[in-house]
Order: structure tokens, then sequence, then C-alpha cells
């Protein structure tokens, strides 16, 4: 199989369409740079009727809604999930890490919950407080004016709370709280813990003429067909071709290693076309990642040449190493005031429009970092599950469980709407032995070796999640609801669940001024070769109990402007 | 055109530009992908079509196993005013997930030659030959979860699954969704609760929290702020 190479060559090649890689097309290419960008997966508009799902109903479908093809119901817009045919991943010893991909233009950020959240001066510097981890070689006052551009680009509705780690920004205003927020407020304030507007990318007021605003359809995981979400393809690369940006959109090309030239210098990436299973080469003179921080660290690990022997940037040996993800766990609560709701249209924005930023001091507690809170409930749409165990509630109210019979009918239209849930989303620290490498046993259906995972919690982290799940019992007992369930114990770690499985993996590439004890430098550069740059959440030195994408987005803009000066100066 | 006729021809429309379900399988009559496939309209990868399509001309339950579930689900759901099974199409639904969820098939054609056995033992008869007082002897047997048990015997596990694939078949379907009164999946405005509803909850709109919420009047305004993060429009 001969491996077909392009003539052309571009400034830049921008290997992933999610977040990081929209935003660096996004300014790249509007600063007047040849910009060639690689998406594993398909072309994907959400405003395209044939890959549309919003606005469908569950009987539109055979499996109406059902997450058997894909794991958030078959409505959701992320193309993958946790498992890709032909595609696998393995995990060392009794390690269950959990990884999701989305392969398709704009990545996850089709599907994602944007919840769009600054990491505030704290984050950046939390080893300055407890000594564990590692501070990042920047602080809030580095990223703030990016936060700030990324906030008035794309929008994000919440509100201005004076809250030193919450910093405020230019938000579009909030959606009032729908009823079962109205009881997760009093039950939250009942047990002094603090409630604010959501933070949100989405569009309930116009910033541009190009997009939508908000109809609230409540399906921001479907993609908006008329933009009103933050999705990248929609968001970033559409007006970047549409403002007569140089972009060529490389679609089902599946990068396996970014090439370089006989001075150890990046020149290019070498893909598959997933349609033709061809080979080629294509080349530039800067390359920057935005695969997702373990596919780009995994890029990297396979690009191994005799000036990089280990991988490309893996100097230090640390690429890979020092992957997290946030904890989670969940848990529910009865409302018997909610039965027999009154009906009206609930839907509201995708997600919720309350939630409980980090509220509490960490040296009054014995666990190191903090959590946020997001609530979820309402009458939303119907979908695969409503019904399940109709009336298994009544034994709350001293009532039979089971049955048969139109009494069924009313049982599910009794408890329609009454539950609502709970999820803490908290900070991990940074360790050294949680990681990903490649696994030399495997490759995936184009030959590429895979990854393999490590990943343990540590303490820390269960005593973070028990704590969530008490303060989820006291609110939920203080807003009159039945906490469903007995508290996870320490068989169960608590109820954290497997890493992965909050999908704000991060890490893999970290940022750091020494060489020796970080992958890329502040500006998201690699250390050992000057033209090839990481901007997803790769080079995040800890991902705080905020959600990573405003702070990618961010991150990318100013790495992006960084490449535009320093082509100026004639240093790239 | 009404609405099952334009989603008709967005389908057709959609045949321009050479994306087509009718290209996975080309041996079927057109017919019988205009009544099975070319209902499902949602955004799907040439892939999952092509999956869907499989499934959809393939067949798992014998028309005597669907006559069984038939029964079955009518007896979970009576008919009544609001909406019967066969509106719902629960059935097919039935029979759909079957396939997308292999591991339902043992468990529900098993379940059924259970209910079978059991009726030809205790009343000569198939369960679809059953009097409708011998069909509820039967259920009555199968539909009350043991709450001190650890795990629930086989029968009362299949009509669990069976009681819950009937409900949710029902109150995902056009009637169903209805009856359930769901508002919603249409472009509005979100302007929160209605008043009475908070009055009847003893809830109310905080005055300060109110003023960082949207104004349905100006969502179509363009946004400008201040220096300091202030929205000014």
């Amino acid at each position: 199989m001969q491996i077909i190479e392009s003539q052309k060559i571009y400034d830049v090649i921008i290997v992933g369409s999610g977040a990081g890689g929209g935003m660096a097309t996004k300014v790249l290419a509007d600063a007047g740079l040849k910009v060639a960008v690689m998406e594993a997966g398909p072309f994907f508009d959400p405003a395209n009727p044939e890959q549309r799902t919003q606005l469908k109903w569950p009987y539109e479908s055979p499996r109406r809604g059902a997450g058997t093809q894909r794991d958030f119901g078959e409505f959701d817009a992320a193309y993958g999930g946790w498992n890709i045919e032909g595609e696998p991943y393995n995990n060392i010893g009794d390690t269950k890490f959990d990884w999701f991909r989305s392969r398709m233009l704009g990545g996850r950020t089709n599907h994602w919950g944007r919840i769009s959240l600054r990491f505030g001066p704290n984050d950046f510097k939390a080893k300055d407080r407890d000594g564990l981890g590692d501070n990042w070689p920047i602080g809030y006052e580095d990223v703030k004016p990016y936060y700030d551009k990324v906030d008035k680009l794309i929008g994000v509705f919440g509100s201005n709370e004076k809250r030193y780690n919450d910093p405020d920004g230019f938000f579009l205003p909030a959606p009032k709280p729908r009823l079962h927020e109205l009881y997760y407020i009093k039950g939250a304030k009942k047990s002094n813990v603090d409630v604010i507007p959501s933070r949100l990318s989405i569009l309930t007021k116009r910033i541009n003429n190009d997009r939508g605003v908000c109809f609230f359809c409540g399906q921001c995981n479907r993609s908006c067909s008329v933009y009103a979400d933050f999705s990248s393809g929609s968001c970033l690369i559409f007006p970047a071709q549409k403002n007569g940006g140089q972009v060529d959109l490389f679609v089902n090309s599946m990068v396996s290693e970014v090439t370089i030239d006989e001075h150890g210098k990046a020149n290019g990436v070498k893909y598959i076309n997933k349609e033709d299973r061809q080979q080629y080469t294509l080349k530039s003179k800067i390359v920057v990642l935005a695969a997702s921080a373990c596919s780009s660290a995994r890029i990297l690990l396979n690009s191994k040449s005799e000036k990089h022997p280990n991988g490309l940037g893996n100097s230090s040996g640390l690429i890979g190493k020092y992957l997290h993800d946030s904890t989670g766990t969940d848990r529910a609560i009865f409302v018997p005031e909610l039965m027999n709701r009154k009906r009206y249209n609930e839907d509201g924005v995708g997600g919720l429009h309350v939630y409980s930023p980090w509220w509490l001091d960490n040296k009054k507690l014995d666990f190191p970092r903090g959590y946020h809170i997001e609530v979820w409930g309402g009458l939303g749409m119907p979908g695969y599950g409503t019904g399940f165990n109709p009336n298994d509630l009544n034994k709350h109210l001293g009532l039979t469980v089971g049955g048969y019979g139109n009494g069924l009918r009313e049982d599910v239209k009794k408890f329609y709407g009454s539950v609502l849930g709970m999820s803490g989303r908290g900070e991990s620290i940074a360790r050294k032995e949680n990681y990903c490498e490649i696994d030399p046993t495997t490759v995936d259906e184009f030959g590429i070796p895979v990854l393999r995972f490590n990943y343990s919690w540590s303490d820390f982290e269960r005593k973070q999640a028990k704590h969530m799940h008490q303060t989820f019992e006291e609110i939920g007992h203080n807003m009159g609801g039945i906490v469903l369930g007995d508290a996870p114990g320490k068989d169960k770690d608590y109820g954290l669940l497997n890493p992965g499985r909050i999908i704000h993996e991060v890490g893999t590439t970290r940022m750091g001024s020494d060489p020796k004890t970080s992958v890329v430098n502040e500006f998201e550069r690699l250390h050992d070769v000057d033209n090839v740059f990481v901007v997803d959440a790769g080079p995040f030195v800890s991902q705080a109990d905020k959600n990573p994408t405003w702070t990618i987005l961010a991150l990318a803009w100013r790495t992006s402007d960084f490449i535009i000066e320093e082509l100026k100066k004639q240093n790239l | 055109m009404d609405r099952r006729e334009s989603l008709k021809s967005m389908i057709l429309g959609s045949m321009a530009v050479g994306l087509t379900l009718e290209s996975c399988v080309t041996e079927t009559a057109p017919e019988v992908i205009e009544d099975k496939i070319w209902k499902y309209t949602y955004g799907r990868t040439p892939k999952e079509a092509a999956f869907d399509e499989d499934l959809l001309l393939d067949q798992f339950f014998e028309d005597q196993e669907l006559q069984i579930i038939k029964t079955l689900a009518n007896l979970i759901l009576p008919p009544n005013e609001q909406g019967t099974i066969e509106q719902a199409g629960v059935v097919e639904f039935i029979e759909f997930m079957a396939k997308d969820v292999p591991e339902f098939q043992v468990k529900i054609r098993g379940g059924l030659m259970w209910m079978n056995g059991y009726c030809n033992t205790h009343y000569q008869a198939t369960f679809v030959n059953c009097t409708e007082v011998q069909q509820k002897e039967l259920l009555d047997k199968m539909a009350f979860p043991d709450m001190e048990a650890e795990e629930q015997v086989q029968e009362v596990q299949f009509f669990s699954l069976m009681r819950n694939l009937v409900l949710t078949g029902y109150f995902t379907s056009e009637v169903g969704i209805k009856e359930l009164d769901y508002k919603g999946n249409m472009p509005n405005v979100w302007d929160g609760v209605p008043q009475d509803v908070l009055e009847a909850h003893g809830m109310s709109y905080d005055a300060e929290w109110l003023a960082k919420c949207l104004d349905p009047d100006t969502i179509g305004d363009m946004a400008q702020w201040d220096n300091e993060g202030n929205l000014i429009s």
C-alpha cells in the first residue's frame, strides 16, 4: 500500500474539530492562514434535515429513543460512544476507565451539557492551598481576557455573582428556575448550600445575525438546528468558512501520527481516509492537536522516530501521565408534593437552570477539593424508559406495587415529574500513576496502535463522593423529598462513577515551565518541538470542579493568538 | 401538505443528494420500505440506518407469539377512550426491541411459553384461548413482586419486563404522550412556572433572582454589555 502525498502545504493542520480545534480554526482562519481541519468522523450540520434529531418525537423511531445505538439515547447528537466498533481500547489490571469518543464534525460539542464555567483564581494555583498536585504556570489573570472574548463570541447565559472563585463574565440573561428547581433551591437554602443561575452556552438573546435564539425545546444534546447552542461546527467552523477563511475540511480522516522533517520538526500528518482505507500524508508548517486529551496523547506517542524515540514531544516521558477526570455521583429524590402536577411546557433550555457552585472551605473538610451540584427533573419529553416500574414509588406511600390494568395509566400520570435528581461533579487530584499509554498488543481497524488505561481513585475522591451523598440527602430531606435508594457505601467507593464517565478527561500533555516535568509550555507548545501545539484538555494541569470546555476554548484562542504573533515575528 | 406528507417529501428531497435508506437493501419491495422504514425519519448515520433497516425487515417473534403479546398487552393496559395498545404500536415496538436488545429474546420467548405451559396445565388451553377470568388469575400470580424477596421469581421478572415495555411503548406513542399531557417539544419562550402552579406549591420567585432572568420581549434584541459585564440591552 502506497502512501498518497499531497503537494499542497498548509500553514496549519488542526487535528480534531471539537471545542479546541474549532476555536483554533476560527482564530487562525480569520487571521488569513491556510488551514486544514482533520476530523475522524463524518461532516455534521444540525440544520441538515437528514442529520437532525431535534424536535423529533419518540414514536418517530422504532426504538422510541432507547440508547441501544447511541449511549445517551438515539436522538443524542454524538456519533460514537463509550465503545466504537473497530476502535477498541484496553484497561490494565482492575482499571475501569471508560472513554467516550464522538466521531463527527464538532465532536462532543454537539451533545454536551453546555455547562460553561470559568476556572477561578484558586483553580490555577490549587497546590498553593493544599500542597497537592501542581500549580498551573499561568493564572486566572492570563486567561481572563480570553474568557471574556469567548463569552462574547459564543454566548453564555448566567449571572454576575461576585464570587471570587466563580468569576463573573459577560452573560446573557438566565432562564427562570423550573418548579423542581424551586424545590431544590428551597432544600439547598435550608442546608446552607449556595444556589445561583446556571451558566450554559445557549443563546437567550441574539449575539449576531448568523445564529438563532433559543426556542426552549430543552434538547441541546441533539445539537441545535438554529445554532442557538454552542456546537463547534455550527458556531466556529462554519462561521470561519463563511468569513472567507481558507479552511479545507478533511472528514472521515483518522490521523495516525505527526510527521517530522530531518531536523525533528513537524511537517504535517499521516492519516487514513476511512472511505477508501488508504494512507495519506498532508503537509503543513504548524500542527495543532485538538483530538481530545487521550487521542492527542495517542497520536504523539505513536509518532516515534529516531529523533523522538519515545514519541513526539515525550522527552519527559510524561505524555499520557496525569490523566484525570472529574469525579461524579448522582442521587434521585422523590417529592410527594410534585405528584399529580399541573401540566405546562417546562422544557426550558437543554439542561439545568440553577446549580450550586462549590460553597465550602476544604480546610475544614477531610477531602482537599470541591464539587458543584447539577439538578435535573421536570415534565420532560417522554422517552424509552418512561413508564418503567410505573408504581414502585407507591411503596413510599403505603400503596401496592405492581399489578396491571388501567390503574397503571393513573400511576404513570401521577408520578410524572415528581422525581428530581442531583449530580455532584468534583475535582480529583492529578496523579502520575493514572495514565494512558500505547498498548503494544492491539491495533484498531486502521492498523493504529490503541491506548490502554491505568487509573484508580484515591481516598481524596472517595471522601468527596461520600460528602456528596450526605449533601444530597440533607437537601432532599429539606425540600420535603424522599431520598431514593441507600447511600452507596465504602464497598462501592461511595458511588463514585468509573473514571472517564464524566467525560472531562484531561491532563495527558500537561502544561508547565519545566520541560522535565511537563509536556507543553504555557502557550500549549510542545517543549520538544516548537511547531506543534495541543489545544484540547491535554494541557490541563488540574481539572477544577468546573466543566473544562470554556477553559479549552479560552486557552485555544490564547494559543492561536500566540501562533499568529510568532508567525508575524517569523519565529515559526 | 399534512405532516406525514411533508415528512415524505423531505425524504424524497433527500434522495436527490444521493443518501437514501433504500440503498441499504435493494431487494425489498417499495411498499414494504414505505410501510416499515420510511415512516422513521430521524437523523441516522448510514450505518445506523442500515442496521435499523435489517431489524425492521427481520421478524423475531412467530405470529402466535405476537398474538400472546397482544393479548397480554391488552390486559396490562386495557383499551379506553384515551388510547389503545394498537394505536400506540406497542406490539410492533416490542417485536423491534427484542431484536434491538438480544437479551430480551429468551426472557420474553421463554416467559410466553411458561404462560402457555401454566395455562395448559391448569386450564387445558393456551393463554390466548383461556377466558379473561383465567388469564387474570394467572396475571395475579405474576404481577405483584414480593417486596421482601431479594430476587423475584422468573414469572414476576418476566411480567415486570413486559409491563415496562408495554407502558413505555404506550407512553412514548402519539396517543400516550397526549394522555400523559406532555406539552413541550415545540418552539416557545420559557417565562417561568405559571403563577397558579407557583401558588399551589407555595412557591414564589425571588425578586433579586428574577432581575437576572430573561425578558421574553427582548429576547430577539442584540446583546450588549458595558465594560463590567452588565447587560445593557
